[in-house]
């Protein structure tokens, strides 16, 4: 089992000028494989710093990020040894794969660099891992990423980051980029694979309604300070901070909207 | 959370738009009837929404009665009649390009997709407002311009000393509401949102919402709002078309379209977005639960 530990991580950005910007406050927090928790919170409210953290691209100002117990390392080896174990999907499918390459070069690099397999197995498991992520291997394998969709891009940048098989996922904002009528099999996809791989994902996305079905936990991030945090059914239906609340009512919910007295929703 | 409780009393029952076997065909090889054989009808102070997913004709639909469509798109048949508030029955297909310039934004605005954009980097906004009243207002003094678009930044909730700053000073928020200020400058009887708020996070969307819903009451225009986040659209229209590959598949009551979805399109669509507060499980089990609303 891993575990990932957030300890006070605090993250100041030095603006000139104004001074200093606080964007993460002593934020705590664990990840472990098998879990997933959902990271919710305005624009602005530190969720995408936390990634960066998390992925290194950022260093916390202060506190400490402990993967199973050690802190993450500043370079080489190590570093990338932390990174097999945590990867990233982004949000946008269309920036983050390359558009020289092909579909199987995308697949195959980690797996050459992070040598998951022997060299003459990776071709079978460029297959394996489209397959894994619903997609025709013989369909995409030698295509470019502008000839797919973009629901076909993501599953591309799924099988990517679990290529190398890793033990945790960030997931920042996964779907929110893609049509509506497909975001729910991408993050049937995801949660399908979270319980295969028994992988630990953050998923974080300012969609409470997916963030409550998708995930065991929710953490509530306001300002860069965690302002609630539990069960995801119980942060949704029955928040205790004020600015859960707020994010809720503001949330579109048809539900509430025409559930009048003596009408049953549909949904329950 | 519920906008406004009384949203029947501002709709009234006297027609502002009849929109009549439209299509509109993008003349590409091979062509795309993009927009096919809509009929559909606006009351004066109604939200009417329009969902559907990327590409099934939402926004060409909305540009096609603005006549705003560049080749290669053409209106192939089919006429959007604008019932004006005058007693004036205006064909917008019989306007030449002089008229139609007039008509736009005096009596239809537009609120953009992607307030960012929309906006000129190089210009401050009050000097953008004002030009709207350069071009449909000349006979107005620079100083009663000038207090036009303070009192349009002060409806919006920006306030009237933001009218020197340039966009990107301003949030996302704040530059949508520009957007809606602009929109509204002219009062008029229609205005056309083409996802004003889908860039935006809940807290600001949900106050764009409000404002919108509280100007309608005030100034008494209709709304076409375009967008793909139906339960949004439930609870802010008064009536939704649904459209799908260019055809409107559905259109009724927000009501209606939420509990007794006809179509089995409308449940697709509906089923694609899970519950907030409803039963846990719709989602992550069922890969589409197309039960919904049956």
């Amino acid at each position: 089992m891993t575990t990932l530990e957030f300890k006070d991580v605090t993250k100041r950005y030095r603006i000139r000028g104004t001074g200093d910007f606080l964007a993460l406050d002593k934020v705590n927090f664990t990840l472990t494989s098998g879990k997933t928790i959902a990271l919710v919170g305005q624009s602005g409210s530190g969720k995408s710093t936390i990634a960066k953290i998390l992925t290194q691209l950022e260093r916390a100002t202060s506190g400490e990020v402990l993967l199973d117990g050690k802190p993450i390392p500043r370079r080489g080896r190590a570093l990338r040894s932390y990174r097999q174990q945590v990867r990233m999907v982004f949000q946008d499918p269309f920036a983050s794969l390359n558009p020289y390459h092909t579909i199987r070069h995308h697949i195959e690099r980690p797996l050459r660099l992070d040598k998951v397999v022997p060299n003459e197995e990776v071709e079978n498991e460029v297959y394996r891992l489209l397959e894994r992520v619903r997609l025709e291997p013989n369909d995409v394998i030698d295509r470019r990423p502008h000839e797919l969709s973009g629901g076909q891009r993501q599953r591309v940048a799924i099988a990517r980051a679990l290529a190398s098989r890793p033990s945790l996922l960030i997931a920042d904002e996964p779907v929110s980029m893609l049509d509506v009528s497909i975001r729910l099999g991408v993050l049937n996809l995801l949660a399908d694979l979270q319980r295969e791989n028994n992988l630990g994902v953050l998923y974080i996305t300012h969609d409470l309604a997916t963030a409550r079905h998708f995930s065991d936990e929710i953490m509530v991030l306001n300002r860069g300070v965690v302002v609630e945090r539990g069960n995801a059914d119980d942060v949704i239906l029955n928040p205790q901070h004020a600015y859960t609340r707020e994010l809720r009512d503001a949330s579109p919910n048809p539900d509430k909207h025409f559930a009048a007295p003596g009408t049953t929703s549909p949904r329950s | 959370m519920t906008l406004d409780k009384n949203q029947e009393r501002i709709v009234t029952s006297d027609n502002l738009l009849t929109v009549s076997n439209f299509s509109v065909m993008y003349d590409v090889d091979p062509p795309v009837e993009a927009v096919r054989d809509v009929s559909l009808t606006l009351k004066r102070g109604e939200i009417l929404g329009l969902a559907g997913e990327s590409g099934c004709g939402k926004t060409t639909l909305a540009y096609g009665i603005q006549r705003l469509l560049k080749p290669p798109a053409v209106i192939t048949q089919g006429s959007a009649i604008f019932h004006d508030k005058a007693g004036e029955d205006i064909d917008l297909n019989s306007l030449d390009e002089k008229q139609m310039r007039a008509f736009r934004w005096n009596k239809a605005s537009m609120v953009f997709q992607g307030a960012m954009n929309a906006l000129n980097p190089v210009v401050n906004i009050g000097k953008q407002l004002g030009d709207v009243f350069t071009t449909h207002r000349p006979e107005l003094s620079r100083a009663e311009r000038h207090e036009e678009s303070a009192r349009l930044l002060e409806i919006v909730g920006v306030g009237r000393d933001r009218l020197r700053a340039f966009p990107h000073e301003l949030s996302g928020g704040m530059r949508q509401r520009v957007m809606i200020a602009m929109a509204l400058a002219l009062k008029p009887q229609l205005m056309i949102m083409d996802e004003p708020t889908t860039a935006l996070d809940v807290l600001v969307q949900r106050e764009i919402l409000q404002q919108i819903s509280d100007l309608r009451k005030e100034f008494g225009f209709s709304v076409i709002f375009i967008t793909h986040d139906l339960p949004l659209l439930l609870e802010i229209s008064d009536r939704i078309a649904v459209m799908r590959a260019g055809k409107v598949v559905e259109i009724n009551t927000a009501e209606q379209i939420y509990h007794h979805a006809e179509h089995e399109y409308t449940r697709k669509l509906l089923a694609s977005f899970p519950s907030l507060t409803g039963e846990r499980g719709d989602f992550v089990r069922g890969t589409s639960s197309v039960e919904t609303g049956a």
